[in-house]
């Protein structure tokens, strides 16, 4: 295997170079453009996004303050069979994580039957005691939940990794769909894709559907949502007024709340009111400095003891990162199997535990071939592309991990799919991946057509990350 | 709303308002130095433009003499100056983006875009080819939120706390401007009228944009009691210390109408504001130019401290 594989599956190109089904009509749209001003129209949407303030912030580059995550306009199309499939992998695995964590905070039968090893939640930080024995409003642990998918073939799309904590994104998925409607308004009248503008809707209602014992329902008022935020200078905060502002909710921070007669509340101009959910993106351990990190200001001193009592909804729930653990995902197809009772409609990519000898033997003896991360890390940081190391970084790797073999697991260089970007020499293929969002409540499980669509801009690169060079699309699913 | 985005939308209208009004003041400074009085009078306008903008401390601090582009360019953008017109348009920019929640896209985008041109403008030092330019970009970026803010947004508690910051702000400023320039206005200066009173009293008129009004309300003569008049009790002129005075009045009241009850800060600006509307020019001068207008400072200062205060700005 290597990264620029010449067999990978080609999402708009057959082998013999004849367009696929889902992306014929846009590829005669395409080839009727004036070609100059299609490279006017990419210019002008790096202004707009710059003028918006669709930004990002880079962790340790201090000049770069605000970035952008590069935009191609070039769409990654679904057909609706496709999608199809996908959405019941994607309940399925979303109905899975739940019963999971409920399990895991309460009886534990998975342990106890034998599919999961109490070694996976020894010493795993993303298991939180607190939350032993504790159901959450509406029993839904994950609210929110985005699942990463990998296509290395027609049918063959791949769970790369599923994000339980605060999975983010949702916003490029929404202003990308915005920007390309505002670029290119006639592709939309001559294509039928399913819209995704109604995502703040959704979520607003979801998480008003999981409203705390506390909320009382007789007054007529609707559950009060606020959007915690760690801050302006947060890598996401462009997100997290976003959602807030097209949810109508408060994009409230740490300083503005405090506890007050068993609940939460935020300081407004006339004084303290209580919170019903709070969409926190904010990590576990940032959320209360009486209960996790004392040193934390982002968070809530003693919000936990207001939740466990029933005065708050936490969005997601504390405790849910153990579900989504690199260590844990290679025991969820047994995961999925054990709570539906059915068999995984979506596969794992395959992956080596290092903790396990056979398989850390396996590894150090590939590692050349392999992609190596590291169980808590997230990112792309941390993690090492065999292909793509030079013999130096392969050494230096392989002592970390035989010095820690627990914190690393590896999985093989996969072909990822293509899909087109362009360039100023035309359309040329690079590799994705797909992060749909689901909103989990008591009423059900919502799937917002499409997703974000993560693409390597680097040729022959399969770093899709924005920290590491990525950028995205957006991402149509064809109406049937 | 938050208490904090309260405290953002005041504070994004206040720098911008500032921003603005130190423009202004270098505008006039450059327009001085250019009429061509000589060296020694021109480094006296540079240094009271510094004195106006309360920086006069912090730039003698480093440096001894008071040339041109080395006093504007220290006033736009030096590193060394924390109330540098780039830090407060940085300011303005950085609450917008704490309150975008509370503001229209079209605030925010009018904001940003002012942020990104003059960060741009900025990066390098300006000269004396280009400061013109600068500084016209530095008044229509806030032209362009006000703009935005009078057109786009509900007229509510957001509306008003942004109003609020900036009549507070340019309150403050003109009651500055003319506290550094009230020996110009007062009578034993002005019985003379000499030509070079007349440029003193345009040079101040110019520093609040009020030099045609004026003309237009007195068909062109100069007269310092006038001028004191029209810059402290014209309801009709936007930048008078009364006209601001009426429009913290109503958006207070835009407040207490919104939230069914007064506060303090209303009895505070009820009390300042009774007292102004009952002083006549000739009462003033009798009080002293200089006392009340330190009075008139300190009253806006206090009447800013009680509306954070009052309404939970910060913890």
């Amino acid at each position: 295997m290597s990264t620029t594989n010449a067999v990978n599956f080609d999402e708009m190109l057959h082998e013999d170079g004849t367009v696929r089904s889902a992306y014929a009509d846009f590829r005669n749209w395409y080839d009727a453009q004036d070609k100059g001003w299609l490279k006017r129209q990419d210019a002008e949407a790096e202004r707009f996004f710059r003028r918006i303030g669709i930004t990002f912030n880079v962790y340790g580059e201090a000049d770069a303050e605000e970035r952008l995550i590069p935009f191609d306009m070039i769409p990654r199309i679904i057909t609706a069979k496709e999608w199809r499939k996908l959405t019941k992998g994607i309940e399925q695995r979303v109905r899975a994580l739940n019963a999971f964590l409920q399990d895991l905070y309460h009886r534990q039968e998975i342990i106890r039957s034998g599919r999961l090893p109490v070694s996976a939640l020894r010493n795993n930080e993303a298991f939180l005691s607190q939350m032993i024995g504790f159901t959450p409003p509406g029993g839904v642990y994950t609210h929110i939940v985005g699942i990463d998918l990998v296509r290395t073939g027609p049918d063959d799309f791949m769970v790369l990794e599923d994000n339980a904590r605060t999975p983010s994104g949702v916003s490029y998925m929404l202003e990308n769909r915005e920007t390309m409607m505002a670029m290119f308004p006639d592709l939309f009248t001559q294509i039928p894709v399913r819209p995704v503008s109604d995502y703040p809707r959704r979520l607003a209602r979801s998480l008003r559907a999981c409203a705390p014992a506390a909320y009382n329902a007789a007054k007529g008022k609707r559950p009060v949502v606020a959007v915690l935020t760690p801050g302006i200078y947060n890598s996401a905060y462009f997100e997290h007024a976003f959602l807030a502002d097209q949810m109508g909710a408060e994009l409230v921070e740490g300083s503005d709340l405090r506890v007050m007669d068993g609940r939460v509340a935020m300081r407004t101009t006339t004084g303290y009111k209580a919170i019903d959910v709070i969409y926190r993106r904010v990590d576990d351990d940032y959320l209360d400095p009486l209960t996790f990190n004392p040193d934390s200001v982002l968070g809530v001193a003693g919000i936990m003891d207001v939740y466990r009592s029933g005065g708050i909804t936490i969005a997601n729930a504390p405790g849910t990162g153990i579900a989504d653990d690199k260590a844990i995902y290679s025991y969820m197809p047994e995961i999925v199997e054990f709570y539906t009772g059915e068999k995984p409609i979506l596969s794992n990519v395959p992956t080596w535990r290092c903790s396990e000898a056979d398989s850390l033997a396996y590894v150090l003896d590939n590692l050349k071939d392999l992609v190596v991360k590291e169980v808590h890390g997230s990112g792309g940081y941390g993690m090492l592309i065999g292909p793509t190391s030079s013999k130096k970084e392969l050494a230096a790797f392989e002592l970390k991990l035989r010095a820690k073999p627990e914190n690393y697991i590896a999985q093989p260089t996969l072909s990822l799919s293509t899909v087109p970007i362009f360039t100023r020499e035309g359309l040329a293929p690079r590799h994705v991946d797909l992060r749909p969002f689901v909103l989990v409540s008591p009423d059900g499980i919502d799937i917002t057509p499409g997703g974000l669509t993560r693409v390597a801009l680097k040729k022959g690169s399969l770093v899709v990350n924005s920290s590491q060079g990525g950028g995205t699309k957006d991402s149509w699913v064809l109406e049937d | 709303m938050l208490g904090r985005a309260a405290n953002g939308v005041y504070w994004m209208s206040r720098y911008l308002e500032r921003a603005e009004n130190t423009a202004r003041l270098i505008d006039v400074g450059f327009h001085l130095a250019l009429t061509g009085s000589s060296k020694d009078s021109q480094h006296d306008e540079w240094r009271s433009v510094l004195t106006t903008a309360g920086l006069i401390d912090d730039y003698e601090a480093i440096h001894s003499d008071f040339s041109g582009p080395q006093v504007f360019n220290y006033i736009l953008r030096d590193k060394d100056n924390p109330g540098s017109v780039l830090s407060m348009i940085e300011y303005a920019r950085t609450n917008a983006r704490v309150v975008r929640t509370s503001i229209t896209n079209s605030v925010w985008e009018a904001t940003n875009e002012g942020w990104m041109t003059l960060s741009e403008m900025l990066s390098r030092p300006v000269r004396e080819t280009n400061l013109g330019e600068v500084l016209t970009a530095i008044r229509r970026t806030g032209t362009l939120v006000r703009g935005a803010l009078e057109g786009t947004m509900l007229r509510n508690e957001v509306f008003n706390f942004s109003r609020i910051g900036t009549f507070i702000e340019r309150a403050d400023n003109t009651a500055r401007i003319l506290d550094v320039k009230y020996y110009v206005l007062l009578p034993s200066n002005a019985w003379v009228g000499s030509n070079l009173d007349n440029q003193q009293w345009d040079t101040l008129l110019r520093s609040v944009a009020g030099n045609r009004a004026f003309s237009w309300l007195n068909a062109g003569a100069m007269d310092p009691r006038e001028i004191a008049r029209f810059l402290i009790l014209d309801g009709q002129f936007p930048r008078s210390l009364v006209f601001c005075y009426e429009k913290l009045r109503s958006n207070m009241a835009g407040l207490a109408k919104e939230y069914g009850c007064e506060t303090s800060a209303h009895e505070i600006l009820r009390e300042a504001g009774t007292r102004l509307h009952q002083l006549d020019v000739e009462q003033i001068f009798d009080q002293g130019l200089h006392e009340f207008l330190q009075d008139f400072i300190t009253k806006t200062n206090e009447i800013g401290r009680a509306i954070a205060a009052d309404y939970r700005f910060t913890e």
